[in-house]
């Protein structure tokens, strides 16, 4: 019997773009060409101006804390060795927000706005999720 | 033209409310559905409409069990949670315009023996995924990091706000202990017989912080259903009317991703409640009782803040002062709710707002003229209605 292993992204649609910057360690997010907003999750365009055209630009990387849950009642079989283990939001010096794990931080320190930058960890041959751990 | 007492809930029924008694989902939908047509003094050739709320009734089958032959109107609804009382406003859009005649709206699933959170996220269970407004954000970036249910999606809201606000504990078992001391009364709620006291919910296992176990509600098999009319038909039919003032559904924005909200704490409700208050000409104090969904307790907590019952951050100094107990000033969830009675997306709050204003409840709000069933679902759409007698 196979082993049962974590979810990964599928490749589908503007997701397997953002997911192929993933892949290089970069943390890239669509800014829209005309007015410069920026927006993840992908879309197909701008909430603000409507244009269809967009570039990948990189992300500084850092951010802050927003919003987390410690979770301790797996939910999916491959995380039943994990728990407690924290499901966080990053609000991005871009201003957009995504969802991540962090490294090197115990439940106890977590506050709201400690200051965290990007890294990276090979999940399988063609997939890299983004993680963060603390600065200061 | 508004939507204001043009139609009335003028039938509610349901099945039992129980664990692994297995029976297929359309079985349990056309027991509660003929209870609810029954209980109107309806035949069910005289249903012409359905709004189905959710995903897994298909029209053609129901129909056809029922014997209706002349089907005029059918659409589905698909806002998870909310989609029961967004269903009301849609039926009584049909009713007041005469697309249909009698509209039933009928909720039924196996979510306990089927459905359970755990065999859905199991991936030898082989539950084929259902695709809907929160896959994408679900499974390309919420599910690789480690978040799988709502468990996991609300309570990243409900713990910004705490940080922010400090909400004890305490307000969330308020909640909690509202629903079950209120389930004690009602013979169909699944934890009638199981009292619990503060100190029980309070040192129960955590789940997913800041849920502990129960912050979180049922997983039951079983069926509701309500049947809609129009307010002329109504006076003619079994029961008194009980109708509906006021009525509105709410998306936030955007409503398939939750981190990427502006303003986190501003959920679908937010939207609906003015519109649906403004409706019904009345004000959240007004109401006599509040049916709230109630799939997690800090759900309910930010929607109490969402129907302005009081300021954001105050809901924890609210909950602590008793107001959400029977007999008090805002009784919520007076069957017990999903936490205590049953989990049938709120279709059972619907039913239960009904026997309120009919004065028939098992735990009756005394005197009773005016209340409220709110919808939560999906990544926080939600639906408002105000219900009179």
């Amino acid at each position: 019997m196979s082993e049962i292993t974590k979810p990964i992204p599928r490749r589908e649609n503007l997701h397997a773009e953002f997911y192929d910057h993933c892949k290089n360690h970069e943390l890239r997010f669509q800014q829209c060409f005309d007015c410069g907003t920026w927006r993840h999750m992908p879309r197909e365009c701008c909430e603000e101006c409507g244009s269809f055209n967009w570039n990948w630009k990189p992300s500084s990387g850092k951010g802050t804390l927003f919003s987390w849950t410690i979770i301790h009642r797996a939910l999916h079989p491959a995380y039943k060795e994990e728990v407690p283990y924290a499901s966080v939001i990053v609000e991005m010096e871009e201003g957009v927000r995504l969802v991540t794990e962090l490294d090197g931080i115990t439940h106890d320190e977590l506050e709201l706005g400690i200051p965290l930058e990007v890294f990276f960890e090979d999940v399988a041959p063609d997939v890299a999720l983004h993680r963060f751990r603390r600065v200061d | 033209m508004s939507l204001k007492d043009k139609a009335c809930i003028v039938g509610v029924g349901e099945t039992e409310y129980t664990r692994g008694e297995i029976q297929t989902i359309m079985r349990l939908v056309l027991k509660a559905s003929r209870n609810a047509i029954a209980d109107a003094g309806l035949e069910p050739s005289d249903i012409d409409g359905f709004v189905l709320p959710g995903p897994f009734t298909i029209q053609e089958p129901l129909a056809a069990n029922l014997g209706i032959e002349n089907l005029r109107y059918s659409i589905m609804i698909q806002m998870g949670g909310a989609s029961a009382v967004t269903s009301l406003q849609t039926a009584a859009m049909a009713v007041s315009t005469g697309v249909a005649k009698n509209v039933l709206i009928p909720f039924g699933w196996n979510g306990y023996s089927e459905m359970s959170v755990s065999k859905r996220e199991d991936p030898r269970e082989k539950i084929p995924p259902r695709e809907n407004a929160m896959s994408e954000a679900l499974r390309n970036y919420y599910a690789p990091y480690g978040a799988f249910a709502p468990m996991n999606h609300y309570a990243w809201i409900a713990q910004r706000h705490r940080q922010l606000y400090g909400t004890p504990d305490e307000a969330m078992g308020q909640v909690a202990l509202a629903c079950r001391n209120h389930a004690q009364h009602n013979p169909k709620a699944y934890m009638q017989g199981k009292p619990m006291t503060m100190e029980e919910y309070l040192v129960a296992p955590m789940m997913s912080d800041p849920f502990k176990r129960f912050d979180c509600c049922l997983e039951t098999d079983g069926a509701c259903a309500v049947v809609v009319s129009s307010a002329e038909r109504a006076k003619d039919l079994a029961h008194d009317p009980v109708y509906i003032s006021g009525i509105a559904e709410g998306h936030p924005y955007p409503a398939d991703d939750i981190p990427n909200r502006k303003d986190i704490f501003k959920i679908g409700l937010n939207f609906a409640a003015p519109e649906a208050f403004a409706m019904a000409g009345i004000a959240p104090h007004d109401v006599d009782f509040a049916e709230i969904y109630d799939c997690f307790t800090y759900v309910v907590l930010l929607q109490l803040e969402a129907l302005g019952f009081c300021e954001r951050g105050e809901v924890g100094d609210f909950a602590q002062s008793g107001k959400l107990h029977h007999g008090s000033d805002l009784p919520i969830n007076t069957h017990g709710g999903l936490l205590s009675e049953a989990h049938v997306w709120g279709m059972n709050h619907v039913a239960e707002a009904t026997r309120q204003l009919r004065h028939e409840a098992p735990l009756q709000v005394e005197g009773c003229e005016l209340g409220l069933v709110t919808g939560w679902g999906d990544f926080g759409d939600g639906a408002l209605a105000i219900l009179r007698r």
